[in-house]
């Protein structure tokens, strides 16, 4: 089998190749440190840095001086919980209100915090992954000191109603954070508009180097730092920057701005043409995730009386890469949490597999991929025991 | 991740399917945790395993553990098969993964099971199944 077909790209992306070229240079040329300022090697890193913070800037409508550069979305992430809450605490604010789908990058932080006496809402969302706009507002107290809620879910893809979020957020006076990392650069974002307070990115979700990622403040925000020591990105944001990554990170925004709305028309096609391939051709399957308000790039499907895990090695067979929310692929106990959180039973969770498309994709890998999960399907659900069994179907 | 043996054995299981009649079936798991295993056994009169089948839900190892437990009772006798423990189906295997020995676990289960299904049905008692009971083998999502 000589056919590759790479479809995980929520899981990360191939670096562009004009991502790569530009790169280059600052490796083994242009690797003056930044803050060497005195001779201009350190200048020549320092203006291509700030080139890039201006692209990332101009992307989502914020200033240059609100954009900082970290090493990726989990610590984007942990900043803006953990540097809320400590620059919070003293001032009688200890509650954050999340969602029960976020990344573990925010779930695992919430749960740090409330060792020291943060307390979190977790808000419910509905099958299709969104939250309950009248269920945030009810949770909102007096000691509200955030509301942080991801863009765009990365194993479902399902879009949230972040304006209407951010309206609730500004009236009640309480910081608002958005996890980005799965939208950014397939998404047009303007923080402003949506009344995005602090905004986690990541670069290596869009063609861009892994171990670089971006943190938006708006002006203002009261945040205490998270990581400590020079006096790197304003003194915000300390150690000797990563000045080929960054670099990388502003390349790949600029390709992604380029173009972006064509871009998401023809992957949204790709997406629909593969997610009607798998109903129309397999029976006793489930979209996982809302219909339309979902990234263009991904499915979700669980494929009932069969395993994940099973799947994806048989799909690897055939050259095909994809991902499933069972926890036979985690090592962990229990499946996905964003799926069980819609409400899907264990069984089902269990059999889901997630497409993610990227501009390399065509209409006949599409065709292939259908075809290839028919046969897979047809070939576990054979020596599937629930398959022919009406009292385990209903567990 | 997987041993050569135990991707051949999910590649390739070997006596998949049911046994229409079968003399003893023997079901352990459930769809909660992932992993379902299902054995059906054709016992003759010298209490010989003619035939084994198997249907089993679950990931990789689970089908490898379930393909490789039915072909080593095949032609055994019943008191033989009863001593498959989970140990010689990992070594079987190639060894597993540590997240992913309870498979083999279900494996030696499920014959258990099915013997003393077969065991009650005709009124027989198999040595080292004397004290067994199904729901001891409910397995509650260990890994």
């Amino acid at each position: 089998m000589s056919k590759k077909l790479y479809l995980d790209n929520a899981a990360t992306t191939r670096v562009k190749r004009e991502v790569l070229d530009e790169m280059r240079q600052y490796f083994d040329e242009l690797y003056g440190n930044p803050s060497s300022q005195l001779y201009e090697l350190g200048r020549k890193s320092k203006q291509a840095i700030e080139k890039a913070r201006k692209t990332l800037a101009d992307f989502i409508n914020a200033d240059e001086k609100e954009i900082y550069f970290t090493a990726g979305g989990t610590e984007s992430d942990n900043w803006a919980l953990k540097g809320v809450a400590f620059a919070n605490f003293n001032k009688g604010k200890n509650h954050i209100i999340t969602t029960k789908i976020e990344h573990h990058a925010i779930l695992h932080t919430c749960e740090y915090l409330e060792k020291f006496g943060v307390e979190t809402t977790y808000l419910d969302v509905d099958r299709y992954g969104l939250v309950d706009l009248e269920q945030l507002k009810e949770s909102i107290r007096p000691e509200t000191m955030l509301i942080s809620v991801m863009y765009a879910n990365n194993e479902i893809g399902t879009i949230q109603p972040i304006e209407e979020i951010g309206k609730i957020a500004k009236e009640h006076g309480i910081l608002f954070h958005v996890d980005a990392v799965q939208a950014f650069g397939s998404i047009r974002i303007d923080v402003n508009k949506l009344n995005i307070d602090l905004m986690s990115m990541s670069a290596h979700k869009l063609g861009g180097p892994k171990g670089i990622g971006g943190m938006y403040i708006r002006k203002g925000t009261r945040i205490d730092n998270f990581i400590h020591g020079g006096g790197q990105e304003r003194g915000r944001r300390a150690g000797t920057e990563g000045v080929q990554n960054i670099v990388g990170f502003g390349k790949a925004v600029e390709i992604a701005s380029r173009n972006l709305d064509e871009r998401a028309e023809r992957l949204t096609a790709l997406r629909n043409r593969l997610v009607e391939g798998i109903k129309n051709n397999i029976p006793d399957v489930v979209l996982n995730g809302h219909p339309t308000r979902r990234l263009p790039n991904n499915v979700n499907f669980s494929f009932k009386y069969v395993e994940g895990e099973s799947i994806l090695l048989l799909l690897d067979m055939e050259g095909i890469s994809a991902s499933s929310g069972s926890a036979c692929t985690s090592g962990s106990l229990d499946p996905s949490h964003v799926l069980l959180a819609t409400g899907l039973d264990h069984g089902t969770a269990h059999g889901s597999i997630r497409f993610t498309l990227s501009e390399e994709i065509t209409e006949e890998d599409i065709d292939y991929t259908v075809e290839t999960m028919k046969n897979i399907i047809a070939k576990l659900r054979a020596m599937s025991p629930i398959k022919n069994d009406e009292d385990l179907k209903k567990n | 991740m997987y041993s050569e043996i135990v991707m051949d054995h999910f590649r390739n299981p070997r006596n998949v399917g049911r046994i229409e009649n079968a003399d003893g079936v023997g079901q352990v798991g459930n769809p909660k945790c992932g992993d379902i295993m299902k054995i059906y056994l054709k016992i003759n009169k010298d209490e010989i395993i003619e035939d084994v089948k198997f249907e089993t839900f679950g990931c990789g190892s689970a089908i490898a553990s379930s393909s490789i437990a039915t072909e080593m009772i095949k032609g055994k006798s019943i008191h033989e098969a009863v001593g498959l423990s989970n140990k010689a189906v990992v070594e079987a295997l190639g060894g597993l993964p540590p997240v992913k020995i309870h498979c083999s676990v279900l494996a030696e289960q499920a014959v258990k099971s099915a013997l003393y299904d077969y065991a009650q049905k005709n009124n027989k008692v198999i040595k080292g199944l004397e004290n067994y009971k199904p729901e001891d083998d409910e397995i509650h999502c260990q890994h």
